[in-house]
C-alpha cells in the first residue's frame, strides 16, 4: 500500500507519544488541586495513561477490571457524593460496550461524569476492527445531554480535559492512541467548549475538521495555497454542541465546504455540518471525508488515514473536486442566514 | 426482634399501601403489580423503619441512598414516597398519563425522593456500588440499599457489579434480591436457572442472608446484620411471593403486569383487607 506523503512520523516513533500522556498528566495536576476528581479505568490504566493519576493519587483511583459498563454505572453512582469521576478506556468499549449505561446512567440522569475515550478512529491501526472505533461520535451525539469533543492534539486534549471538569454534565472526549503529532505549538490558544477555532482564513473553500484530521487539513490548506487556492480551516473540536455560527459563516463566505473526521461519514461531524447547511436554505458544494460505510482494514494509522482519504493528500484531492463542483446559488446569497 | 406494636404498625402500613397500589393500578390502566407486591415488605421496612431520610429534604446530602434496581416496581415505590410526603399523593392519579412525572419506571429528575432513575435491569447494583464507594471516598456515613429482581440476575452486568463490590469490600452497600421466582416469561428456574443463587453471590465475595421477604422481623434483622458487617457487602436473598397479598394474583406470572377493571379492583381490595 502507498505510503502517505509528507508525513514524518509513524506510530513506531515514540518521540511523538504525546496526546494520551499529556491528558494523563493534566488530569493528575487537576486531581492534585481538586479533591472532587476521581479516576476510573477498566484494566487500561497503562494504555490510556490515566495510570499517571494512579501514581500520584492512588487513593482516588479505581480500576474496576475489564468491565466497562460497570465502570460507567459506578461512576454515575459516585456523583451522589459530589465527586467528579473521570473514566478512561478505549473508545470502542466506552461508546459501544457501555453505550446503554452511558445513555441511561449518565445522560438521562444528568450525571457529572467525564469520559476520556482513547484509541478512537483507526488510531489503533494494527489492532484491527475490534479495536478501531469509527462510530462513537455518531452514537454519543445522539444521546440527549451529551457533550462530544475530539481534540486535535495533546495540547488541545489538555485544554479540553481541564474545561470539561468545569463544564456541567457528561462529556465525551475522544482522543487517539497518543502517538499523534502536535497541531498547536503550546497550550497558549483560545479554547472554549462549543466554539470552533479558525486556524486559517480563506475565501475559496472551508475545511471543517475534527480530531487528528485538523493537522492534515492544515497541511492540505498550505499545499493548496501554493496553487493559489485560499482555504479556511476550522478546528471543530466540539461536535456537540456544534458551533453553528462558524458553519454558517463558512457557508456564507466560501460556499464550498469539506468535512474531515477519523470516523464514519454517517452521523458524525460531516452530518452535523450538513444539517446546518440544509437548514440554512443555501446551496453549497459539499463533501464529507471519513470512512465511507465500511470497516477499516488493518495497518499503520498513517497508512489507513491515507488509504481512506483523510490525510493531507486525500483532503487536497477533495479540494480539487469540490472547487470544480457546481451548485445552484440563490439570488440573495448575501442575505443573512 | 420487633416489639409487637412496631410489627403491627408496619403490617398495617403495608396493607394500607397495598390498597393504594391497587387504586393506582386501577386508575393508571395497568402496572407491574405482581412485582410491586413481592418487593413490598422490603420497601416498607426500609422506608418506614431503616432508612435515614427526610421527606422535607429529598436532596439532603447525608440521607441514605435507595435504588430500586427492578425499576418496574416503580408503582409500589411511588405510592410509598407519596405516602411519606415527598410529594402530594394526589398527584398519583396522573400515573402513566401523558406528560405525567410518573411512568412505570421512575425518573429521579421528576419524582422527589427517587435517588436513581431505573427501569433498565442490571444497572442498580453498579449504581449502588458507585454511591457506596463515593460515600467512603468522601468520608460520608450514609448507607446505600439496592433492591433487585431475581430475573434481573440473568444480566451479566449484575455480576460485574457483584464482583467489584466484593473486591472493593463495599460494606456500606446492602442489596436485596426480591426472589419471587418469576420473570416475565415464566419461572426463573425453568427459563434461566439462577440456583444456587446464594452460593453464586458468596463466591463473588458477598455475605449472603436468606430470609422470608414478607416477614418484617427477618427483613429488619437482616438490615441490622448488614449494617454491622465489616468485611463484606451483604446480599439478602428475600424469598417472596409474586402478587403477595391478593389471593388471585399470588404466584401468577400473568400478574407481572396487568390492568384492573372495577370488579377485579374490588376483589383485590377485599382480598387485601381480609389478610392479616
Amino acid at each position: 500500500m502507498a505510503k502517505a506523503q509528507g508525513l514524518t512520523w509513524t506510530i513506531d516513533d515514540a518521540d511523538h507519544m504525546t496526546q494520551a500522556e499529556i491528558y494523563g498528566e493534566t488530569l493528575t495536576q487537576i486531581g492534585l488541586k481538586d479533591k472532587r476528581v476521581v479516576a476510573l479505568t477498566a484494566d487500561l490504566a497503562r494504555s490510556t495513561k490515566i495510570g499517571k493519576f494512579e501514581e500520584k493519587i492512588p487513593e482516588r483511583f479505581y480500576n474496576v477490571g475489564i468491565a466497562e459498563a460497570n465502570m460507567i454505572a459506578i461512576a454515575a453512582g459516585m456523583t451522589e457524593a459530589g465527586l467528579i469521576p473521570v473514566v478512561s478506556t478505549f473508545a470502542a468499549f466506552a461508546s459501544m460496550r457501555a453505550a446503554e449505561f452511558v445513555r441511561t446512567d449518565l445522560c438521562y440522569q444528568k450525571r457529572n461524569v467525564k469520559i476520556i475515550a482513547t484509541h478512537s478512529g483507526t488510531s489503533f491501526g494494527q489492532a484491527g476492527t475490534t479495536h478501531h472505533c469509527t462510530e462513537d461520535i455518531a452514537i454519543m451525539r445522539s444521546f440527549a445531554g451529551m457533550t462530544v469533543i475530539a481534540p486535535a492534539d495533546a495540547y488541545e486534549t489538555a485544554r479540553a480535559v481541564a474545561a470539561s471538569i468545569e463544564y456541567p454534565g457528561p462529556v465525551y472526549i475522544r482522543i487517539g492512541r497518543g502517538f499523534e503529532p502536535p497541531m498547536h505549538k503550546s497550550l497558549d490558544f483560545d479554547f472554549e467548549i462549543g466554539k470552533a477555532i479558525k486556524l486559517r482564513d480563506g475565501r475559496d473553500l472551508t475545511i471543517i475538521a475534527t480530531g487528528v484530521t485538523v493537522l492534515q487539513a492544515m497541511e492540505a490548506a498550505e499545499r493548496a495555497s501554493q496553487n493559489g487556492v485560499s482555504v479556511r480551516v476550522l478546528d471543530m473540536h466540539t461536535i456537540k454542541p456544534l458551533d453553528e455560527d462558524a458553519v454558517r459563516e463558512a457557508l456564507l463566505d466560501t460556499r464550498r465546504i469539506i468535512t474531515v473526521e477519523d470516523h464514519t461519514v454517517i452521523g458524525g461531524l460531516g452530518d452535523a455540518v450538513a444539517d446546518v447547511i440544509a437548514r440554512s436554505g443555501k446551496g453549497c458544494a459539499f463533501k464529507k471525508l471519513g470512512y465511507q460505510d465500511c470497516f477499516s482494514m488493518v495497518g499503520y494509522y498513517e497508512d489507513l488515514q491515507h488509504n481512506y482519504g483523510i490525510d493531507a493528500d486525500g483532503i487536497l484531492d477533495a479540494i480539487g473536486v469540490v472547487l470544480k463542483a457546481e451548485f445552484e446559488q440563490d439570488e440573495d446569497w448575501e442575505d443573512e442566514i | 426482634m420487633l416489639d409487637a406494636g412496631e410489627r403491627k404498625r408496619l403490617k398495617t402500613k403495608a396493607r394500607e399501601l397495598r390498597e393504594k397500589i391497587i387504586e393506582v393500578t386501577f386508575t393508571c390502566g395497568g402496572a407491574h403489580v405482581g412485582g410491586a407486591f413481592s418487593q413490598h415488605e422490603i420497601l416498607v421496612a426500609l422506608y418506614y423503619k431503616a432508612l435515614k431520610i427526610d421527606p422535607k429534604r429529598p436532596a439532603w446530602e447525608d440521607r441514605d441512598r435507595f435504588i430500586l434496581s427492578k425499576g418496574h416496581g416503580g408503582v409500589g415505590h411511588a405510592v410509598i414516597l407519596g405516602d411519606l410526603g415527598f410529594f402530594d399523593p394526589a398527584l398519583l392519579k396522573e400515573f402513566n398519563k401523558t406528560g405525567s412525572p410518573f411512568g412505570m419506571h421512575l425518573d429521579r429528575l421528576k419524582v422527589p425522593g427517587v435517588d436513581f432513575s431505573t427501569g433498565s435491569l442490571g444497572h442498580g447494583l453498579a449504581l449502588g456500588l458507585g454511591a457506596a464507594l463515593g460515600a467512603r471516598q468522601t468520608g460520608k456515613s450514609w448507607h446505600t440499599y439496592v433492591v433487585m429482581s431475581d430475573g434481573e440476575c440473568a444480566e451479566g452486568s449484575v455480576w460485574e457489579a457483584a464482583m467489584a463490590a466484593g473486591n472493593f469490600k463495599a460494606t456500606n452497600l446492602t442489596a436485596f434480591v426480591d426472589r419471587n421466582r418469576f420473570s416475565l416469561d415464566g419461572p426463573t428456574e425453568t427459563l434461566m436457572r439462577l440456583e444456587p443463587l446464594d452460593k453464586k453471590f458468596e463466591a463473588f465475595g458477598w455475605r449472603v442472608l436468606t430470609i422470608d421477604g414478607h416477614d418484617f422481623d427477618q427483613i429488619l434483622d437482616a438490615i441490622e446484620t448488614a449494617r454491622a458487617e465489616t468485611e463484606r457487602p451483604v446480599m439478602v436473598i428475600a424469598n417472596t411471593v409474586k402478587g403477595k397479598g391478593v389471593d388471585f394474583m399470588e404466584d401468577k406470572t400473568a400478574w407481572h403486569y396487568g390492568g384492573l377493571d372495577e370488579a377485579t379492583r374490588d376483589a383485590a381490595l377485599a382480598s387485601i383487607r381480609k389478610s392479616k
